[in-house]
């Protein structure tokens, strides 16, 4: 029998090293750039991959506990709450219109994000980059993964959750995320660092994950609060690993401070295009509000933005190119997207409503300088027809802004009562956009999203040719069950009904 | 640069007018009536007479807007292409150079029904 000599353990410190830095070596049967072709092409400058430093110095063994203990945990309270019926502890059936939206629009780009991650974890020259983002790659695609079981027990009782995949193709205003997260797969793999860890993860995920997970618990919503705890050290881990790129990007040659400038007007400028739609989540879709989108963004956008750049001024980054004008349109994003939610509510996988007198009274304390001056008069009148029997719907389909993809729904920033449209021609083709910042983009970068699939003339396009109900099929709508107005659903009357059978004898 | 690539590269307009089946885009936009949330995508055949896409398609949507019934082509001020432009609604949209996903936008001082809180 042998005798089983126990080895001396390595240090973490040790462990980390000879996974990441002596992994990597010279190749000598092929030249480098061949190896890596990827780093050059965008034009920033690394000298020395070594100063690349991982804080968190994280090696696969540790992660795999971490992961599988907490994989553990969210697994257990996921099958308690649907053995108990806690769909039913949740505080109206309305705010699964949240947690549809989250569904279809964020868990696929969690994937996106793993799939762009482990790609870049590939394209990288540095081996510590290129662990960091294997992790960050395997980290995205469990998200998408717990997520979708988290929210999956509510399909089995709701309508609108079931072909959320199709959706995020294919659906008007999922294709806002999608073109989000496309724009950044087929960029360099610099450019979808600073975009995805830098100004997405670091600069605005609290503006997206916080909303997201208090409102759920404020609405009783168990199983995707665990999720968002199981999430939240990941998070944390990804907004350091954000933080460390930009430094390390900066501190390498100073030719790259103009290029990540550029990345993070044209990030930013997408990311609030995109986190409109988290705007009116939190001022629209939630039974019981958190905070409103404006207290939101006092704290996480103009406090924790301002220091952040405050930081980043010793290399010559200032804040984003369109920061003023977003900063004017706070108090009326939110406004502006559930109007458009609600008037195109025929054809979106949630449901929609009017604001109840209490809500409208909710927005009139907490934007005191809009709301009632613009945009309590339309919801009054959008009221008055509902009463006089001939509820609206916009059957005018939107024009579609080239970049960001949304309806040209927002205003002008200095004037609320028009809406900003701007256009450009290239090679005689006319393009159209909802802000300077997302013509900008356009402009940067014009042989990229001349090619984008928006999908309003899409619908004009072969195979549909603006057919309606052929386009409901094909992105999964079931007309009247996951469409329209929430008041008189058929999710509304499941949920009351089988909340009475739960708490009466009748 | 028209895009950063690895080797010269020219995308594929998706939204040419030869896509449109013999149709094209016109955009419209009613300004200041912002019960409708955004300018509308309108596709038609370029003989349409002007009139015909005003009065028949265009109209139609409008009428949750409290002030449509009092609409009129002829008054008010045009914009194409964000150029002053005065419309001749008995042409054809292509008579009027009306070309594929062309902006028109409509400015109706005094029908502000809905900005009475203003």
């Amino acid at each position: 029998m042998d005798v089983k000599v126990t080895k001396k353990k390595l240090s973490l410190k040790d462990r980390y090293k000879l996974l990441t830095r002596d992994l990597g070596w010279q190749t000598t049967y092929q030249p480098m750039d061949k190896v890596y072709p990827y780093v050059t092409f965008e034009g920033i400058k690394i000298h020395d991959w070594e100063k690349w430093e991982d804080p968190f110095r994280l090696t696969v063994d540790a992660y795999w506990k971490y992961q599988a203990e907490k994989e553990r945990k969210l697994y257990a309270i996921i099958d308690a709450h649907a053995q108990n019926n806690g769909h039913l502890n949740i505080t109206d059936a309305s705010y699964l219109t949240a947690l549809k939206l989250f569904l279809q629009a964020i868990s696929p780009g969690e994937y996106a994000a793993s799939k762009g991650f482990a790609r870049a974890g590939r394209e990288f020259g540095g081996i510590g980059t290129q662990v960091a983002c294997q992790m960050q790659a395997l980290d995205e695609i469990r998200h998408a993964q717990t997520q979708i079981h988290a929210i999956s027990n509510y399909n089995k009782f709701y309508n609108g959750f079931h072909a959320f995949a199709d959706q995020r193709d294919r659906i008007w205003y999922n294709t806002v995320p999608r073109s989000f997260f496309d724009d950044a797969m087929s960029a360099g793999p610099f450019e979808f660092l600073i975009a995805i860890s830098f100004s997405f993860e670091y600069v605005l995920t609290n503006l997206l994950f916080v909303p997201f997970m208090s409102g759920a618990a404020y609405n009783g919503d168990m199983s995707t609060v665990t999720f968002g705890f199981s999430a939240q050290s990941d998070e944390a881990r990804h907004m350091t690993l954000g933080l460390e790129s930009i430094k390390f990007i900066l501190e390498q040659d100073p030719a790259n401070v103009p290029i990540v400038q550029k990345w993070i007007d044209k990030w930013f400028a997408r990311g609030m295009r995109l986190l409109s739609l988290v705007a009116t989540m939190m001022d629209y879709m939630l039974p019981k509000r958190v905070m409103s989108w404006r207290e939101a963004w006092n704290i996480y956008g103009v406090e924790n933005g301002s220091a952040l750049f405050t930081d980043l001024a010793r290399y010559g980054i200032g804040l984003p190119k369109h920061w003023d004008d977003v900063e004017k349109s706070i108090d009326h994003i939110s406004h502006q997207v559930q109007m458009a939610l609600y008037q195109w509510s025929f054809g979106t996988s949630f449901h929609s409503w009017i604001p109840s007198d209490e809500d409208m009274a909710w927005l009139s304390a907490k934007y005191p300088e809009t709301f009632d001056k613009y945009y309590r008069p339309r919801w009054e009148n959008i009221k008055k027809l509902k009463a006089a029997g001939t509820p609206y719907a916009n059957f005018g389909l939107p024009k579609l802004c080239q970049v960001c993809q949304l309806p040209c729904l927002f205003t002008e920033p200095d004037d609320p009562t028009s809406h900003c449209q701007r256009e450009t021609e290239y090679k005689g083709e006319k393009y159209h956009f909802c802000s300077d910042g997302c013509q900008h983009v356009f402009e940067n970068e014009p042989e990229k999203y001349v090619q984008a699939w928006l999908p309003m003339p899409g619908l004009f396009q072969e195979p549909l040719k603006g057919d309606i109900g052929a386009w409901m099929q094909w992105v999964g709508l079931n007309p009247g069950k996951d469409t329209g107005d929430y008041d008189g659903s058929e999710d509304q009357l499941n949920f009351a009904a089988w909340r009475t059978q739960a708490t009466r004898n009748e | 640069m028209p895009v950063t690539s690895t080797k010269p590269y020219v995308g594929i307009p998706r939204d040419h007018v030869t896509n449109f089946c013999g149709k094209q885009i016109v955009f419209v936009c009613w300004d200041q009536h912002l019960l409708f949330a955004a300018p509308m995508m309108l596709v038609v055949e370029p003989t349409m007479l002007l009139k015909e896409l005003f009065d028949q398609v265009w109209k139609p949507l409008l009428q949750a807007d409290p002030d449509s019934a009092a609409l009129k082509w002829d008054q008010g001020q045009w914009l194409k292409s964000n150029q002053p432009w005065t419309p001749n609604l008995e042409a054809s949209i292509a008579a009027n150079g009306i070309g594929h996903k062309e902006q028109l936008r409509l400015k109706t001082p005094g029908l502000d029904t809905l900005w009475a809180a203003v």
